[in-house]
């Protein structure tokens, strides 16, 4: 017997109070329409629809609270609450994305072109962090599969390299040389392609605020977090490894792979337990992150403590 | 006032200036201002304001050579015990809180983990600091005994600073900070200790 101990409805399709006491004043008002984009634009994320998706985890939701409020991302500081109190600084709209490299229809795209509000989906994933704590997560977005398979990756395409947003106007954080800017993350073209990676530009029903890597960033359920590189500018597909952030920065201690993995130690913790935000005691950290029946077979035959 | 009245206010406050980062965190834990992850942000804080406290205990004898403020010593070992305390308290946080007597997890962090093999040590040898802390250890080991012995702050403190420095991911500007502030503290000393050798030196030799 299952129990889901989320509500059966995806977060999308409940309103939160706030909105709908708000949306009473706005259809007293003067009746203008509003049509909201992926990109809010504002500190507050606007309200998307999205239709359930598959992989949907048993397990219940982390507090949006706690989504929200404890980030790691070093362009807005390298402490948890930093992201939250700084990320007001970016501009998320207009947001182009470009898509180049090994495919047939390289260019700059707008962020709704690239992404069709109409194809959104939620999925509700657990999410690893390499430091040792974990939250659940209801993200909308789409495949990057779908997005890929637009762009017509050629035979060169091995894999994908992504990067974020260089601008230290907007991004504080990257004055201080923490890790090589911009950030840079990368995928093996078979993961993805693998239809659990997700390109997100939600969560909890809303765009994606700006801390948690707002307008667009990647989700790798499977991996540890940081490979969900965040407020992405380029996707370029190529026929090498691409260079990852971490990695460059501490290449014994982060690998290009970085799949959730408690047989392989961090050099410096281990990775065998993990404290999911919000409960009191560790629980055992799954292989894969509890993927392991969809995505292991990507990795057969490869030796995981070698390519960790 | 007395002179005695004046000696107890003053001590008063710095009893409660060092008991203070402790109520802070009790009541921002009670009025749940501790994040998302108040367990890792409540073992943070008790560590670092331990390893605090042994700088500030540190940093006493170099004032009073700096700015001849020999008052500050009375009020020494107020402060290296409230060191003590922070770390104990981080410690038992790690043991029955973070890792929850998980006795076997935590002996494997003790071996193998680097910076929690420092930390422990950097603990185990504060110990017999803080058993003889009372005047009665005092006379029983006799000044110079005690003395000598607890010039293994000189060696704990730098521990505190290694195992801080051997967990952060990759930001180390505040354990640089505290590895200054104590290159200077620890430096003073070598520099006395070589010009007092020098100025106790025979002059025909």
């Amino acid at each position: 017997m299952q129990h889901r101990l989320g509500p059966a409805l995806p977060w999308s399709e409940i309103t939160p109070q706030r909105l709908y006491l708000a949306r009473r004043e706005f259809l007293a008002g003067v009746g203008a329409t509003a049509f909201a984009t992926l990109a809010s634009g504002t500190a507050l994320g606007a309200a998307l629809t999205a239709k359930p998706g598959p992989f949907r985890a048993d397990d219940k939701p982390t507090a949006k609270e706690a989504v929200t409020t404890y980030n790691n991302f070093y362009e807005f500081g390298v402490e948890k609450d930093e992201p939250a109190k700084n990320a007001g600084t970016l501009r998320t709209s207009p947001w182009s994305v470009v898509v180049e490299g090994a495919c047939e229809r390289p260019g700059s795209y707008a962020l709704d072109d690239l992404i069709k509000p109409a194809s959104l989906e939620e999925r509700l994933y657990r999410h690893r962090c390499v430091e040792g704590w974990s939250m659940v997560i209801p993200w909308i977005g789409v495949p990057l599969a779908s997005v890929l398979q637009a762009a017509g990756p050629t035979p060169g395409a091995k894999y994908v390299a992504f990067e974020t947003l260089y601008d230290t106007a907007q991004m504080p954080g990257q004055t201080r040389r923490v890790l090589e800017w911009p950030y840079r993350e990368g995928l093996r073209i078979d993961e993805a392609m693998h239809p659990l990676t997700l390109l997100a530009v939600g969560l909890y029903g809303e765009t994606l605020p700006n801390q948690n890597g707002a307008p667009l960033r990647l989700v790798v359920p499977w991996k540890y977090g940081f490979k969900g590189i965040k407020s992405i500018v380029r996707i370029k597909l190529q026929d090498s490894q691409p260079r990852t952030a971490w990695n460059v920065s501490a290449p014994n201690e982060y690998g290009f792979y970085s799949n959730v993995n408690p047989d392989v130690d961090h050099p410096r913790w281990s990775q065998k337990t993990e404290r999911r935000i919000g409960e009191f005691r560790r629980r055992d950290t799954l292989p894969f992150n509890g993927y392991g029946e969809q995505v292991a077979e990507l990795y057969a035959g490869m030796d995981l403590r070698k390519f960790f | 006032m007395t002179r005695r009245t004046r000696d107890r206010i003053i001590y008063a406050v710095v009893w409660l200036a060092c008991l203070s980062p402790l109520l802070c965190l009790v009541w921002w834990g009670l009025d749940d201002q501790l994040g998302a992850n108040p367990i890792n942000t409540g073992l943070r804080f008790l560590g670092l304001w331990g390893l605090r406290f042994l700088v500030a205990g540190l940093a006493i004898t170099p004032l009073r050579g700096w700015f001849g403020w020999h008052g500050l010593q009375r009020y020494r070992r107020t402060i290296g015990l409230s060191g003590f305390a922070y770390i104990a308290l981080h410690l038992l946080t790690y043991i029955g809180v973070d890792q929850f007597f998980d006795w076997q997890a935590i002996v494997k962090d003790v071996l193998k983990r680097p910076y929690i093999t420092f930390g422990m040590l950097g603990f185990t040898l504060l110990l017999p600091l803080a058993i003889t802390s009372t005047n009665a250890m005092v006379r029983r080991l006799g000044g110079r005994r005690w003395r000598q012995l607890h010039k293994l702050a000189y060696l704990i403190a730098p521990l505190g600073v290694l195992h801080y420095d051997l967990l952060v991911k990759s930001d180390t500007t505040w354990p640089w900070f505290y590895a200054g502030l104590l290159a200077a503290l620890l430096g003073w000393r070598v520099w006395q200790a070589r010009t007092r050798r020098v100025a106790t030196r025979p002059v025909s030799a």
